[in-house]
């Protein structure tokens, strides 16, 4: 298997976005996952979201672990820079990567093994460090690259491909996510662009920890009857709380709705999240009401779905420890070596 | 009858305490007064893995001749831990001092006879002066100290500045501190004049040197190598390293208009992020750096080998302690040298460096981080326990205001818009090195995928076996080129010429040139080679090729460097002699010289003596 680089060929037709780039300007590499499957429509679905905000595709790094999920940064953004790490441990990179240069939007993809498997605890201290990051796990249930073994997901009672059912309990990643603090929290489905691309928006826009699982079916391992992340059962149990609208700064606001029917949270870059409600009374500001509601769906079978939770003003890893405005990999000499007098110093009150 | 040990400025003083009584500092000042009268001191701590109520023990070398490494065996004894009496009392010289608090009547039976008894009523003293029972505790240390100038003749003067300038901004307390030296001066005076024969003699032999410790050097070193990103997790012995950083920048690292640090330090949640976190924020183009110790260099395995394969200037300082990670944690070894050059799966191979003293910690810390940029490549600095957590007497610290980072081979953005071909992995100049870019430089040119799988030149996926080849190639290619810009070895011939040599490297350097010297003037004559670097330059092979016989000192069990030098330079095992301390306690140059003369004598190159003392 090589590297199949994909033809740019630019249709002078092609629709382009504020800073003059096209759809084809946001995509990589010919993607190498199995045909139909949901990590693939995700990589769209992030492709769209940069093209929608116009965004440079070089001010994005993508890091990733290790899986089929984790090799999809190479199917988009082509011309952003991109760290296929260790398994389990991109967080760790990710947070390495963030306090280097505040300045880029660091996007890191993951898979349910490696974030919920091997990376644990990873994934669990980046979230507390408020890293201000979109944190993507494409959630199947299975270890694909590895051929079909359960991940840590998984759901109790949830039968492999082989026939063999699922005994350990499933780590739901949103549920630890709001524990641990995260200040942007969603679910979605990889079959449901459009409310996907707004929870990416959303998240690229959002400053801290944002976190999104998308359940992402594994069409060759995980995607038979019995399986509880495979298309048709997701469809059948989805139950989304809102639809998410993101109006960028100046942007007016163009459709209508009744009071009562949209929550809107301002964003610290004067965007707004815009959340149609589907769920009369659920409310993505509280974050122990969504964990309520999140608990109490789950326990009904129900997948929840949306932005469960947004924290108006928050604040990322930079602000709690209070970094210099210049990112740190451009200081010099001048700013960072106090020279020889200080040194001098130095050494006379260690005589 | 043994005659009580006569010394002026050559003696050995151990404390005895317990861990938490407040006796470091005292005992600090104790040794600093001594330097502060121009003779040079060695102190160590020997101390458990244990916050409070063990015993601790603090050793002073006085050597006017300025011999720094230990010198095994006590010549007074400061016996302030009941619990561990018999043992301090068990480890003094034939002719030695045992200085003790008598308050307690011990019967004679307890005392050795070829000793001399020091004994001072210490806490009938303290009670009499003081109310408070901390104070009483605290006091006690100081009044000890106070009473050891007495019968060394250390200078009152100097004991006294000194508390000057360690509690200034709490003047209050200097007054009671100054009343406890006195106190034990005096005492001393009346009760035990004359009874010491050792003696401190006002000297010259210190000169411009600092006495510092190597955590402190080499975090120190990180700031002024342009250190702005430190992932740590805590681990003895390499605590000191990240939390000497941490103080120092709140120091030199502050943004002055807006209070704003120039630094980011994480106490990762172990050392696997610790290191993942310094690898990420080198590959986004700011230096970083990790502390730890043999047990986190193995957890941080995998990570190691993706940044050698990946090409990150990962920098690691690993203080290296006894191991297993349940075996010595506060006892120093030279024990992670091969964990560290192989470190991970795969083929790998790494550039370590070995400090000698704090002053070349500091030294090669800000080195490590201009050879990690322009190797591309990790950088382990090896330090070990006694370096990092004792303080040294050593030549200041020098910093040259026109040194520019080598910040490596990158491509600007200017580069890439002028049209300069990018290859990741393209070996441009022929020095295995290639050239990188930071993300988010150039909108359309220069980005690249980095992976821990195989890549073309051009860092496209690739499982083709040639392109696999050649790139490890490179990576070899690469360790060359490192061979020339790593710190050469430090060759010393000796008085005579000699058939024999000895290699040596970092913390044992100290006692390797006492025992030289006295060896030598036994007659007995070794041609000597400071290694600063792995892997070997052609001057470590040469050395070794232009001698029959090589010594090679360190400290640990299986003759780590010696393995290396043997796998890595093709050399006949049988011509490197080892030498090998392990016990955790550092090397002395007694051990050194009898490992060499008996050596010697087997071979049949010298007769059998036993060691000189
Ligand atoms: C340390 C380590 N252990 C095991 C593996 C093998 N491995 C590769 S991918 C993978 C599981 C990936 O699962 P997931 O993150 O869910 O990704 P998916 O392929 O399902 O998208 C495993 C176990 C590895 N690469 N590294
Ligand atoms: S194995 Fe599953 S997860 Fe991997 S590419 Fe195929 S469908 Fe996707
Ligand atoms: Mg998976």
């Amino acid at each position: 298997m090589t590297y199949l680089p994909k033809p740019k060929l630019h249709h002078p037709a092609l629709p382009k976005n504020a800073i003059g780039l096209t759809h084809r300007d946001y995509e990589g590499a010919i993607s190498t996952l199995c045909a139909g499957c949901g990590h693939d429509s995700i990589s769209a679905a992030i492709i769209q979201a940069c093209f929608e905000l116009d965004i440079e595709p070089h001010r994005i790094a993508k890091l990733s672990g290790i899986g089929c999920s984790s090799k999809t940064p190479t199917y988009f953004l082509g011309t952003a820079h991109g760290f296929n790490s260790v398994h389990g441990r991109m967080p760790s990179v990710l947070t390495g990567a963030n306090l280097a240069n505040r300045d880029l939007i660091y996007l890191g993809v993951s898979g349910d093994g490696d974030s919920a498997s091997i990376g644990l605890g990873q994934f669990a201290h980046c979230i507390r460090r408020g890293v201000d990051m979109v944190y993507i796990v494409e959630n199947n249930g299975v270890y694909g690259l590895t051929k079909g073994q359960f991940s840590a997901t998984a759901d109790k009672g949830s039968k492999s491909k082989r026939g063999v059912v699922n005994t350990d309990s499933p780590i739901d990643l949103v549920a630890l996510a709001l524990l641990l603090g995260a200040t942007y929290v969603g679910r979605s489905f990889s079959g449901d662009k459009p409310q996907l691309v707004p929870l990416i928006k959303g998240a690229l826009r959002h400053k801290g920890a944002a976190f999104l699982d998308v359940i992402s079916p594994c069409v060759t391992f995980n995607n038979h009857k019995g399986s509880t992340k495979s298309f048709d059962f997701v469809r059948e149990h989805n139950d989304a709380v809102n639809r998410l609208d993101v109006i960028l700064p100046k942007k007016p606001i163009t459709a209508d709705y009744e009071p009562g029917e949209v929550i809107d949270v301002p964003q610290h870059d004067g965007s707004i999240l815009r959340l149609i409600k589907l769920e009369a009374d659920y409310d993505p500001t509280d974050r122990v009401a969504a964990m309520d509601y999140l608990f109490e769906h789950r326990a009904r079978g129900e997948i929840v779905t949306g932005l469960l939770y947004v924290e108006p003003h928050a604040t990322d890893l930079h602000a709690e420890l209070g970094t210099v405005a210049t990112p740190l990999n451009r200081l010099g000499e001048a700013e960072l070596c106090p020279g020889s007098a200080a040194l001098a110093e130095f050494n006379a009150a260690h005589r | 009858m043994t005659a009580p040990i006569r010394a002026v400025n050559d003696f050995v003083v151990k404390f005895a305490n317990v861990n938490g009584s407040g006796s470091a500092s005292a005992n600090r000042l104790f040794a600093k007064a001594i330097l502060r009268m121009g003779v040079p001191v060695a102190t160590r701590n020997i101390f458990p893995s244990n916050i409070q109520g063990l015993p601790t023990w603090y050793e002073v070398r006085v050597s006017e001749a300025g011999w720094l490494g230990r010198r095994g065996g006590v010549d007074l004894a400061v016996t302030m831990n009941p619990q561990t009496f018999e043992k301090d009392q068990a480890e003094l010289e034939p002719g030695g001092y045992l200085f003790y608090d008598s308050t307690r009547q011990l019967p004679d039976s307890r005392f050795r006879r070829d000793i001399t008894r020091l004994g001072l009523p210490l806490t009938t003293i303290c009670n009499e002066h003081w109310s408070d029972p901390r104070q009483r505790q605290l006091m006690k240390n100081i009044v000890y100290v106070g009473a050891l100038a007495r019968l060394l003749g250390i200078d009152m003067a100097e004991l006294e500045r000194l508390v000057g300038e360690q509690f200034k901004g709490k003047e209050k307390l200097i007054e009671p501190n100054v009343e406890a030296l006195h106190l034990g001066f005096e005492h001393a005076g009346r009760e035990l004049a004359g009874a010491c024969g050792l003696e401190v003699r006002r000297a010259d032999a210190v000169g411009e040197r600092i006495f510092l410790e190597g955590n402190a050097a080499a975090a120190l070193g990180c700031v002024y190598g342009g250190a702005t990103v430190c992932a740590w997790y805590p681990i003895t012995p390499s605590t000191g390293l990240a939390e000497a950083f941490m103080r120092q920048c709140e120091r030199y690292r502050i943004e002055p208009e807006t209070g704003k640090k120039r630094f980011a330090i994480v106490q990762a949640e172990d050392e696997l992020a610790a290191i993942g976190i310094v690898i990420g924020a080198a590959w986004n183009g700011a230096r970083a750096f990790t502390a730890t110790s043999g047990p986190g260099i193995s957890l941080m395995q995998e990570f190691l080998g993706l940044a050698y394969f990946a090409e990150i200037p990962a920098v690691v300082f690993d203080v290296q302690r006894g191991g297993p990670s349940t075996g010595m944690p506060t006892r120093t070894q030279q024990s992670d040298i091969l964990a560290c050059a192989y470190a991970s799966h795969g083929d790998t191979k790494h550039v370590l460096l070995f400090p000698e003293d704090p002053a070349e910690c500091f030294a090669m810390a800000a080195d490590a981080f201009d050879l990690a940029d322009r190797l591309q490549t990790p950088v382990f600095v090896m330090m070990d326990l006694d370096i990092g957590m004792n303080e040294w007497l050593c030549r200041p610290l020098a910093w040259d205001d026109s040194r520019r980072y080598d910040r490596g081979k990158v491509m600007t953005f200017a580069d890439l818009e002028a049209g300069r071909e990018f290859g990741r992995y393209l070996d441009v100049d022929g020095d295995g090195i290639p050239y990188r870019t930071y993300p988010g430089t150039h909108p359309t040119r220069g980005a690249f995928f980095t992976r821990g799988t195989s890549r073309d030149r051009y860092a496209r996926y690739t499982e083709e076996g040639p392109a696999y080849v050649d790139n490890m190639q490179r990576l070899l290619k690469k360790l060359e080129t490192a061979k020339k810009l790593l710190p050469a070895p430090e060759l010393v011939p000796a008085a005579e010429p000699t058939r024999f040599g000895l290699i040596a490297f970092g913390s044992s350097m100290p006692s390797v040139r006492e025992a030289l010297a006295r060896l030598a003037e036994e007659g007995v004559h070794l041609d000597t080679l400071r290694v600063r670097a792995f892997p070997f330059s052609r001057a470590v092979e040469e050395f070794v090729a232009t001698h029959e016989r090589v010594f090679v000192v360190e400290q640990n069990r299986d003759g780590q460097l010696r393995q290396l030098l043997v796998n890595e330079c093709g050399i006949d095992p049988a011509r490197l002699w080892p030498v090998l301390h392990y016990d955790g306690t550092p090397v002395t140059a007694r051990f050194l010289i009898r490992a060499v003369l008996e050596r010697l004598s087997d071979a049949k190159v010298v007769p059998f003596r036993k060691a000189v003392s």
